[in-house]
């Protein structure tokens, strides 16, 4: 077993021991500090963001007929896209993200999938049944 | 090979570990509390996704089946407000942002600014949601409480309203009823978003008082840091909030 | 069954409780009431969900009284309706979910990962203050008169025919479930983060993963239960109509969101129950779980397929035949995992050297039973077959099969298991071996007629029924009675035990297992030095060169 010189090795992460690099990078949250210029650049993304999505909201996108009866409208798409994007900014540098160890990006991935999970099965339901008012 | 001595009454104190005071003695690094609390603060955000995931869900289907409805409805809401306090809120994000790199960097003066500017964002934003949400008790919008579909079946009567959104046509009295489902869902949503602001506020108030006596600034950023995890997800919420509620059709 | 046992115990007549270990560090009731240590707060769980398993069996007891006659006689049809309602709701968020996590799993986890306490040790205390809180709340519940939509308070039953506490008791359930998403979320990060120098993940304990498995469920599924009462309170109070037709709403939607968690609900609450019989079948074979690493990921698997069968419970519910046959297909596919659980036991008991201590005893009855449970849960995840038996006593006998068959017969189980451990005594064998066959017996008489009468048409939560079906439900209330005595039984001789029992010593069954290393009761940090692992999970090799190294003594 490697030495730990009296001190009980890093969370635990035993599987990496003497892989020291490994260690490093798991514990970028505190050794990586994200600057206030990229936090301004983001800031300043967001508000056109906000923006833009207002903007898109006085225009008709139109529509695309994919099948008769199956029409997809792009203004919902257009907003949930420019919304998709605003928290993935958020999440990736403000929430520190990107810079975060494997593990958080995981847990992130399973909480949005999870959440799909909840509304894409439910819609299977949905989809199939006489459309319109119960 | 055990830096630690076992005393008489079966005690055992660690010799080998000087810790700082901060640290909780069932971890064996400050590292290792780092991460753990770091995780647990994503679990926990996590259940906050689900949680407002099955309110999505209903919104979904609810919007799919009664868009005149909705669209209608949703003019009702003002749209500066709406924006101002996306504005709010992100420029919140950005101070909340930047006090934690002031408590990594231990700024305390800084880090006082950018809690107390987040503060004051966040009050800012309640500030707004409560004149929006006594507007729709004037008008008769809060459905179960003093609910009135007549802006809808006669979009004539609320002249505010109609001057800036003619092209709404008077909706036929059963469509005009789901109008209150669009409201409840707004007032669900937004609510359960605002009390989550409200909690997120009041920690931040405790925050405030611990960070001027120089708590986050001795190298634990633990706490700053998973708050603005939290506070940030507050307003991922509120990003997703704006356009499914206030931007559904405004042409 | 021959006298040979695995049992160990220390010379009795010098053998003595250690001095100092987390029941004696310190004294006075503040020091249980503001506690982080995980195993004091895992003996208040311990207490608690007996305490409600109780109510919820006394319940039970008045249902099979009620169902002795063709006729509501002994209660009126809205009081019988009440009665079963409240069974359900504590039986499943006071006992079931919070058993083996919350009393066990707390207890050991950190020592089995080789930890002095769980990540957060004051989430864990607020977690019991939580589930305390929300049990006041049932209480209360049932003293104003309780609640009769069934534990599943279909829509629109509950939010508008009815006058009864829904919301009460649904308040009460949304603090139990922040009680459960509370533990969940502390142990995923201890396991995580906390596992001691060489722990790998492949060297843990079955017990851990089958923990972890429940643990993402409980976080993941408990906060749409949590919005979707929220749902029901505010319909119920404002009448807004998001599951009102009349209104515009669908009462389906409340199932899908009620589901959404219900359906891992029951992997929450088996999960951890399969993890004991993977700690006691190994120890009780002497030999390895056969298939280590399939085991650790069929409850990953458990786990992770629990979220994509939920709409199974709806078949008759007004769901689309697209819905139903894609629900359909993949609840087929999640009864492959724990089949191969199963399988992976019984090659673990293949070439095993077996011994019939009381947790094996109950070990065996939970393989048995919840195989018969399983399968007939595949009969239900068909379509054809579910419309027939949905929501008559085929359903009642299929969950009660897994539940009480499997849950609560792997929580004795591991409760007899880890006594020694968690008390420093031994629980007495022969009238525990009695309580475990007396058990499996009244179960079986209790809850095996119950599937005939399912698919001979009786329908679950009624209170008469039509004479022709009296002699089954006869026999089922006798063996109800037989299974109350079984669980009796150890409430009365554990409680003997505290005092009375044998000094157990620290490893009184040679278990493998970092627990089983330290001193019984532990130490509140459990060890005194942070184990270094060094050893596959099982390994009893290790375990043989362990104990002639070591000096035995105790006290």
């Amino acid at each position: 077993m490697s030495e730990h010189k009296g001190q009980i090795g890093h969370g635990g992460q035993a599987e990496h021991d003497g892989k020291f690099e490994q260690e490093e990078v798991e514990h970028g949250e505190e050794h990586h500090i994200v600057s206030p210029v990229i936090y301004l650049t983001i800031l300043g993304a967001l508000l056109v963001g906000t923006a833009l999505t207002v903007w898109a909201s006085y225009i008709d996108l139109g529509e695309w007929q994919i099948a008769p009866g199956l029409t997809l409208f792009w203004n919902p798409v257009v907003a949930l896209a420019i919304a998709c994007t605003k928290m993935t900014l958020v999440v990736l540098f403000f929430m520190h993200v990107k810079y975060s160890t494997k593990l958080t990006k995981l847990t992130v991935a399973c909480g949005f999938f999870t959440f799909i999970a909840l509304i894409g099965m439910t819609m299977t339901d949905y989809f199939t049944r006489a459309w319109g008012r119960w | 090979m055990s830096d630690s001595s076992t005393t008489a009454s079966g005690a055992v104190v660690d010799a080998h570990h000087e810790h700082p005071p901060y640290q909780r003695h069932h971890f064996e690094s400050v590292d290792q509390q780092f991460d753990a609390t770091n995780f647990a603060m994503w679990l926990f955000l996590l259940t906050e996704i689900m949680f407002f995931g099955g309110l999505f869900t209903a919104y979904l289907i609810m919007r799919n089946w009664y868009y005149p409805a909705f669209v209608e409805a949703s003019h009702q809401l003002n749209i500066g407000w709406g924006t101002a306090n996306t504005g709010v809120l992100i420029v919140s994000s950005f101070t909340m942002a930047m006090g934690v790199w002031s408590a990594e960097m231990r700024k305390k003066g800084l880090l006082i600014l950018f809690l107390s500017l987040t503060f004051i964002l966040g009050l800012a934003f309640l500030g707004i949601k409560s004149i929006e949400y006594s507007e729709k008790w004037e008008k008769h919008h809060v459905p179960g409480l003093n609910w009135s579909d007549a802006s809808f079946v006669n979009p004539a009567s609320d002249p505010e309203v109609h001057k800036l959104y003619p092209q709404d046509k008077p909706l036929a009295p059963d469509m005009a009823a789901k109008t209150e489902m669009y409201f409840f869902l707004y007032f669900a949503m937004t609510g359960m978003h605002a009390l989550h602001m409200i909690i997120g506020i009041s920690i931040l108030g405790f925050m405030l008082v611990r960070a001027r006596a120089g708590a986050y600034t001795t190298g634990h950023v633990t706490y700053v840091e998973n708050f603005g995890l939290y506070w940030h997800f507050v307003d991922i919420v509120w990003i997703f909030l704006f356009p499914l509620l206030y931007l559904i059709s405004r042409y | 069954m021959s006298a040979a046992t695995i049992v160990q115990l220390p010379d009795q007549s010098t053998a003595r409780i250690p001095k100092m270990n987390f029941l004696t560090k310190e004294n006075g009731l503040l020091s249980w009431l503001l506690t982080g240590d995980h195993k004091r707060i895992a003996t208040l769980y311990l207490i608690s969900i007996t305490f409600f398993f109780f109510i919820g069996g006394a319940l039970a007891g008045l249902i099979r009284l009620e169902l002795l006659t063709p006729q509501t006689d002994l209660m009126a049809a809205d009081t019988y309706n009440k009665v079963f309602t409240m069974h359900g709701v504590i039986m499943v968020f006071f006992f079931l979910v919070p058993s083996v996590p919350a009393t066990i799993g707390n207890f050991l986890i950190p020592m089995m990962v080789g930890a002095r306490d769980l990540a957060l040790p004051k989430v864990n205390l607020l977690s019991w203050y939580l589930y305390v809180i929300a049990g006041c709340m049932a209480i209360y519940t049932m003293a104003a008169g309780g609640v009769d939509t069934g534990w599943t308070f279909t829509t629109p039953l509950s939010t508008h025919y009815l006058n009864t506490h829904v919301i009460s008791t649904g308040l009460a359930i949304f603090v139990a479930g922040f009680s459960s998403i509370f533990t969940g979320l502390n142990f995923i990060v201890t396991i995580h983060k906390m596992r001691c120098p060489g722990m790998t993940w492949f060297r843990l304990p079955l017990f851990v993963w089958s923990n972890y498995a429940a643990s993402i469920l409980m976080v993941l599924g408990t906060p749409v239960l949590a919005i979707t009462l929220v749902l029901v309170v505010l319909e119920r109070s404002l009448h807004i109509g998001v599951f009102d037709p009349a209104y515009g709403g669908d009462p389906i939607l409340f199932q899908h969101l009620f589901w959404f968690y219900s359906h891992p609900a029951v992997y929450i609450m088996i999960l951890p129950g399969m993890g004991v019989i993977s700690e006691v079948v190994s120890t009780f074979s002497r030999k390895r779980v056969f298939g280590y690493t399939a085991v650790a990921f069929s409850s990953v698997a458990i786990a992770v397929f629990g979220f994509f069968v939920w709409a199974h419970h709806m078949f008759i519910m007004g769901i689309s035949n697209y819905a139903a046959l894609v629900f359909s297909l993949l609840t087929m596919l999640v009864a492959v995992p724990s089949a191969i659980k199963i399988f992976n036991w019984a090659f673990t008991l293949y070439k095993g050297s077996i011994t019939f201590e009381t947790p094996m005893l109950y070990a065996f009855g939970f393989m048995g039973l919840f195989t018969i449970g399983g399968m007939t849960g595949v009969f239900l995840g068909a379509t054809g077959t579910d419309i027939h038996l949905t929501e008559t006593y085929f359903i009642v006998a299929h969950f009660h099969f897994v539940m009480v068959g499997g849950m609560l017969m792997a929580f004795l189980s591991g409760i007899h298991f880890w006594w020694p451990k968690w008390t420093g005594r031994m629980y007495p064998e022969k009238i525990s071996q009695l309580a475990a066959i007396v058990t499996f017996i009244g179960f079986n008489f209790t809850f095996f007629p119950q599937f005939i009468l399912g698919t001979l048409g009786m329908p679950r939560r009624y209170a008469a029924y039509p004479p022709e079906f009296q002699s089954l439900n006869v026999f089922s209330t006798a063996g109800a009675s037989i299974l109350g005595v079984g669980y009796l039984l150890p409430i009365i001789y554990l409680t003997w035990s505290l005092k009375y029992g044998a000094v157990a010593g620290d490893n009184p069954w040679q278990a493998t297992g970092l627990e089983w290393q330290t001193q019984s009761p532990p130490l509140t940090e459990n060890f005194p030095v942070i184990p270094v692992m060094d050893h596959e999970a099982y390994d009893y090799d290790w375990l043989e060169k362990q104990e002639q190294k070591e000096v035995a003594s105790v006290g």
